[in-house]
């Protein structure tokens, strides 16, 4: 196996590497620390683990192909909650009212185009301006922020529908609903960036931009593209949870930019763009939910899990760079 | 348009912006409610805005050297909640200059990280927001801090006291902001800034040591940091563990608004108060024209995008991006 390849196994295989590690230590040091009797690996638990980890994981795996991209989107929290407020509020309008649960489908249609819309104005944004798309989207996370405030001030929008609520706490073949929606959209993602041209441009773009616009891809409208879909899949996100919920805060999604970018560069992908795999994304959104789950079993505060996150995110981050210099040095030689 | 962009008023209108939008602002709430450049509500103004803007005033150094601070709002929370803390142990005297020292040890190792093991100033800086949120709330065990006898402490003489009818906060922001202001513009510390920031490379060959210089720019925010968490805490005598949190986006905000360039290498002193003032007067002045107050992040935005997009335009001589 040559040089690169075996960079490569190693970059993107390290995140297994290290949920293998936190199941071990979580499961040891559980027996000894841990409050209540229940087992770590517990089939429940991890069933339990996967349906918690849908809402920032959707957001994750639409994070990686912008930041492939080079971009990177911090307005993806407050897309979450606008569309989450479309989503039951429009349960409500009396335009729909002699639908009766029909009107779930088309709830769910507003929701992801106010997705698709509000991903759609910060690419729009990106390419026509040329503003840096984190200025943009930095821009957008308080203007988004702000249309959510302002539709129903700091109230809590609710609205439970009890058909929507048993679909989303149903489980199909053992697998929690948002756990499906979670599997179909990494695989769905999976598919794009390995298997298309659209997900091929999406790495030449992020490696270089010239030579992409060199070999004729049309640079504008992808980026474009790319933003619609993490809209669309941060509306989806607010769709799979707040089916089940019921109730959503103004303040809801705060924060959620910063933990799938976390959960992206666990997964070895880089800021600078031009590499990065859906897969390995997929498990830094695991390893994140195992470190919040495990620190609660062996009785740490959660307070702590903040910490460890910072603390990791840095440490792979330097990781990662001794790995590069010294891969770089063995070109050399 | 393309002649509009290089004649004169264009560039004008390019170069000074901010300051004309900034002028368009006032005179537009001033027609529309008389109260606005009333003397109580301008420093009603400049008094709130002046936690936030002491806290851009570090970031100014932070981004003209080519880096990012998303740590500011959480470091933030993490002063205030511990000077209020050791308020109540040690005593204000010594609680403040534990506090700092405190803070500047977060600062120190930023700096370090992204100064001498050049690691990303983005990810590092999104670390440590994170790690501080974690180690505020685990200092303060999850819950709110109060100082148990408010009326009976000098302490609140920062956030609230006044001098000569000026309120000490806004003194503090100004002194601060001359103070750094003279360090940028006429120091050699802050021609090194401006080196880093604009051309890592050739300020190295020069023999600028960055990692000293991006070391400095990070201490110099968590100085300012800690203040701003002294005017906080001094302010409400009690606080959330969260009183920071979202800062940093805002302080960014203002950072930009003065038309500082995230790839570093320009911004002024100057300017980042401009933009502090700009996102104060403007929150104040939508108030009074009876708008609600969340409508001013969505005119934040807008005025952000302008801001940024103009200032390139003028830049590469048009308006729209050449992308394809």
């Amino acid at each position: 196996m040559d040089n690169a390849k075996l960079k490569n196994r190693l970059k993107y295989g390290a995140i297994w590497g290290f949920i293998a590690f936190e199941l071990i230590f979580f499961t040891v040091a559980g027996e000894y620390l841990s409050l209540s009797d229940k087992v770590f690996l517990d089939l429940d638990n991890m069933m339990l683990l996967f349906k918690q980890s849908a809402p920032i994981g959707i957001i994750a795996l639409g994070m990686t192909i912008i930041m492939i991209n080079g971009n990177i989107d911090l307005s993806v929290g407050a897309t979450f909650a606008l569309s989450a407020i479309v989503l039951l509020d429009s349960m409500t309008w009396p335009v729909f009212a002699g639908l009766g649960d029909w009107v779930i489908p088309v709830s769910w249609l507003l929701a992801l185009l106010t997705g698709v819309v509000l991903g759609a104005v910060n690419g729009l944004i990106v390419w026509k301006t040329g503003v840096d798309a984190f200025i943009v989207t930095l821009g957008s996370m308080l203007g988004y922020r702000g249309l959510v405030f302002m539709y129903h001030g700091e109230q809590p929008t609710s609205h439970l529908n009890w058909t929507l609520v048993d679909f989303a706490e149903a489980s199909f073949l053992g697998i929690h609903t948002p756990t499906w929606f979670l599997l179909a959209v990494a695989v769905a993602m999976w598919f794009l960036m390995t298997r298309t041209v659209h997900g091929r441009n999406a790495y030449a773009v992020g490696d270089n931009r010239e030579a992409a616009v060199n070999a004729g891809i049309r640079v504008g409208p992808h980026i474009l593209v790319n933003f619609m879909l993490i809209g669309f899949l941060a509306a989806l996100s607010a769709v799979v949870f707040y089916s089940e919920s019921g109730s959503v805060n103004p303040n809801d999604g705060e924060l959620y930019e910063l933990w799938a970018i976390t959960a992206v560069v666990l997964g070895g992908t880089k800021l600078t763009g031009g590499s990065g795999s859906i897969v390995s994304t997929f498990g830094g959104v695991i390893a994140i939910q195992l470190l919040r789950k495990g620190l609660g079993h062996i009785g740490a505060d959660t307070e702590t899990v903040n910490l460890v996150i910072g603390v990791i995110l840095i440490a792979v981050l330097f990781l990662d760079r001794q790995l590069n210099i010294k891969g770089r040095e063995e070109l050399k030689t | 348009m393309a002649r509009f962009w290089s004649s004169g008023l264009g560039g004008l209108l390019a170069r000074q912006g901010i300051l004309v939008a900034f002028a368009l602002f006032m005179i537009g709430f001033t027609l529309a409610n008389h109260r606005f450049l009333d003397p109580d509500n301008i420093m009603g103004v400049v008094r709130s805005s002046a936690i936030l803007g002491v806290m851009a005033l570090g970031v100014t150094f932070v981004v003209i050297s080519g880096n990012l601070d998303l740590s500011v709002g959480s470091m933030m929370s993490f002063s205030t909640i511990v000077v209020l803390d050791l308020h109540d142990r040690i005593g204000p005297a010594l609680a403040i200059p534990a506090m700092f020292a405190m803070t500047l040890v977060l600062g120190a190792i930023i700096g370090f990280l992204v100064g001498y093991l050049k690691l990303n100033s983005l990810i590092v800086t999104l670390g440590m927001l994170s790690a501080i949120h974690g180690l505020t709330l685990t200092y303060s065990g999850g819950k709110n801090m109060d100082i148990a006898d408010k009326e009976g402490t000098w302490f609140s003489v920062f956030g609230q006291g006044e001098i000569l009818g000026f309120p000490v906060p806004i003194l503090i922001f100004l002194a601060l902001a001359a103070f750094l202001g003279i360090v940028l513009a006429r120091t050699p510390f802050g021609r090194k800034v401006y080196a880093v920031g604009g051309n890592g490379v050739a300020a190295t060959f020069s023999g600028i040591r960055r990692a000293r210089v991006v070391f400095a720019t990070y201490l110099i925010s968590s100085a300012c940091v800690a203040t701003a968490g002294l005017l906080q805490a001094s302010r409400s005598l009690g606080s959330q563990n969260t009183v920071g949190q979202g800062m940093e986006l805002e302080v960014l905000a203002a950072v930009i608004l003065g038309g500082a360039s995230l790839l570093g290498g320009s911004g002024t002193i100057f300017k980042t108060v401009i933009g502090v003032l700009i996102l104060g007067f403007i929150q104040n002045g939508l108030l009074l024209v009876g708008l609600q107050f969340y409508a001013q992040y969505v005119v934040t935005w807008i005025i952000i995008i302008l801001a940024v997009w103009l200032d390139i335009a003028a830049k590469r001589g048009r308006l729209w991006s050449p992308i394809a």
